[in-house]
């Protein structure tokens, strides 16, 4: 039995130690905002926060992150609101949308450990999480727009 | 006092009467009569040859793009031209009796296209481009008339007021700016050419009125004479030149500007677009391929010799290399593959975080073997490894052997100096083997 806390929920599952922890999330607690994307930690659609660092979930195992805190795009913002999420609705980034929960979550990782990032820093970190719509360049505004707001707070 | 005054009394009356007789010169010269309506019903028969050919010259000179405004019907007039001296709206050339040129009898119509001057003697703006249609033989013109005539749908709209400022909107002046600015004499064949040159002169230099997009004009929007055909600015788009100072790389042929004028594209040349666009589609390709042809060999001579087939060859071959995709974007695989799948998280701007390993100063990368890095890629950091309740996912389902390998040597060349790790696509291998039994299969 895997114990985790997800969205600050504590959570068993009874899955094989090598189950992605995306399954979990995914399938065992219902929560759909994070997607599967490629499978192998190479387009950033799965990313969720484990510990508060951005992770692959599609290959994190659930008993390499056995007793850690998961946060997914459900529980990023007790009221959806997240200055990120403000700035993607402002800006109007989705197109088809299924890479965007990952987006968001790589996002505000970045923002965290930089606060003030330049267009080199969100293209260093945010590469690893890609659009086939190309909405690259809002997602960078945005990620400019809500840097700009959560300073102000 | 009284003997200087009618001194200059009595050149102020000469200055007075040589102007007076100077205005009145200039009238009569100005000066057309009008040409009687022609009644109703009075319309001559035509061949159905002659009207076809018509139909291909009014297509030739795409009478109907300038005399059609956008959702018009056909020939009823109303486009706009800025012409850098105010807006000018075409007229409604339908055969309306009211509206558009039913009364005009073939005289009257040929009179038109010959020398600027409407049916009731009023001076024609060189908006339309009668200086290239007085080149044009009676018949063609003749041909025109009897399409337009018998073919085009009559329709009674009036013609917008043109916006030209005083002087310019004065017809009655047009007639000096004819004396100064054009040569209205019919194309005279130059003996010295093939006659399909000729043909192609007398189609490009008459109907189908190239360069009154591809000539620069003076200050007074008339063609430069002086440099026919080196290109022109016209509706913001570029009318490149058709002379030897034409900027594409490769030389136009004869065929080539033959196949551009039937199709719109060519393989060694871009494609109509534009103001060009409706010349081709609305326009010259109805000519028959004889007279394409024809334009084809005027304007290549006028562009110049075409290319050689092995500078052509060379030319192209040049492009379609500089166009491949880089060679460096393969060997710098590893580069790609760690922007990817490790930046997201190895990346720091100005400090270093905690939770973001800055791998430049990690001892895994400068370490003399390649072992603990490779431990890591293939299988991560779980939370009972360094800082609790973080992680770092294995690749080990994710990357191959290979890729691990190229992602290990960028990482290692990029921010050591250290020597590469020798064979180290084997030592991944080889770990991948050996720890198998961590992931119990």
């Amino acid at each position: 039995m895997i114990k985790l806390k997800i969205n600050g929920r504590d959570v068993q599952v009874d899955a094989e130690p090598d189950t992605p922890l995306l399954w979990a999330i995914r399938d065992e607690v219902g929560l759909t905002g994070t997607k599967f994307g490629c499978g192998i930690g190479m387009c950033g659609a799965c990313t969720v926060h484990v510990g508060g660092q951005a992770t692959r979930s599609c290959i994190t195992t659930l008993a390499s992150v056995d007793g850690s805190e998961i946060t997914t795009i459900e529980g990023l913002n007790p009221a959806n609101n997240h200055p990120l999420q403000a700035a993607w609705q402002a800006l109007r980034v989705p197109q088809c949308g299924y890479c965007q929960s990952g987006q968001i979550m790589q996002a505000a990782a970045l923002l965290n450990d930089i606060p003030n990032p330049s267009d080199d820093d969100i293209d260093a970190v945010m590469t690893g999480n890609l659009c086939r719509c190309m909405t690259y360049p809002r997602i960078r505004q945005a990620v400019r727009q809500a840097a700009a707001a959560k300073r102000e707070v | 006092m009284k003997k200087r005054k009618s001194f200059f009394a009595k050149w102020l009356g000469r200055i007075f009467w040589v102007l007076i007789l100077g205005v009145l010169a200039y009238s009569i010269y100005a000066y057309n009569p009008s040409i009687e309506p022609m009644a109703a019903n009075s319309l001559p028969t035509y061949d159905p040859a002659v009207i076809e050919r018509g139909r291909q010259m009014a297509a030739a000179g795409y009478c109907a793009v300038c005399h059609t405004e956008q959702g018009g019907a056909p020939y009823a007039g109303n486009y706009a031209m800025e012409t850098g001296f105010g807006t000018i709206y075409s007229t409604n050339i339908t055969p309306d009796r009211e509206q558009g040129i039913g009364r005009w009898s073939e005289a009257a119509f040929t009179r038109a296209m010959r020398e600027g001057v409407d049916r009731e003697g009023r001076h024609l703006f060189p908006a339309f481009p009668y200086n290239h249609f007085a080149k044009m033989s009676e018949q063609d013109i003749v041909a025109i008339y009897a399409y337009i005539m018998t073919q085009v749908q009559p329709v009674q709209v009036p013609q917008r007021n043109n916006e030209l400022p005083f002087p310019l909107n004065w017809r009655y002046l047009q007639a000096g700016w004819k004396l100064i600015s054009v040569d209205l004499k019919p194309y005279q064949p130059d003996p010295e050419k093939s006659a399909l040159w000729n043909r192609g002169a007398y189609l490009v230099e008459g109907v189908t009125h190239c360069g009154a997009c591809h000539t620069p004009r003076n200050a007074v929007g008339a063609e430069r004479n002086s440099d026919k055909f080196e290109g022109a600015i016209i509706d913001d788009w570029v009318a490149p030149a058709l002379s030897a100072n034409n900027e594409s790389s490769l030389t136009w042929s004869a065929a080539e500007f033959s196949e551009y004028l039937k199709t719109g594209a060519t393989r060694q040349h871009g494609v109509a677009v534009g103001p060009m666009a409706p010349v081709v589609h609305a326009g010259l390709r109805e000519l028959s391929d004889k007279d394409l042809t024809a334009i084809g060999i005027y304007l290549a001579d006028s562009a110049g010799s075409a290319d050689s087939e092995a500078t052509s060859a060379a030319l192209i071959a040049a492009s379609l290399e500089q166009s491949k995709p880089r060679q460096s974007h393969r060997w710098d695989t590893g580069e790609r593959l760690y922007a990817t799948a490790c930046a997201s998280c190895h990346y720091n701007a100005e400090q270093i975080a905690l939770g973001r390993p800055e791998l430049g100063i990690n001892s895994a990368i400068h370490l003399k073997q390649p072992d603990n890095l490779i431990h890591v890629m293939l299988d991560g950091v779980d939370n009972q490894d360094g800082i609790a309740g973080v992680v770092m996912p294995g690749f080990r389902d994710a990357l191959s052997d290979q890729e691990m390998a190229l992602i290990a040597a960028y990482v290692r060349s990029s921010r050591t100096d250290k020597t590469p790790w020798p064979e180290l696509q084997q030592k991944i291998t080889e770990i991948r083997k050996s720890t198998q039994y961590k992931r119990g299969n």
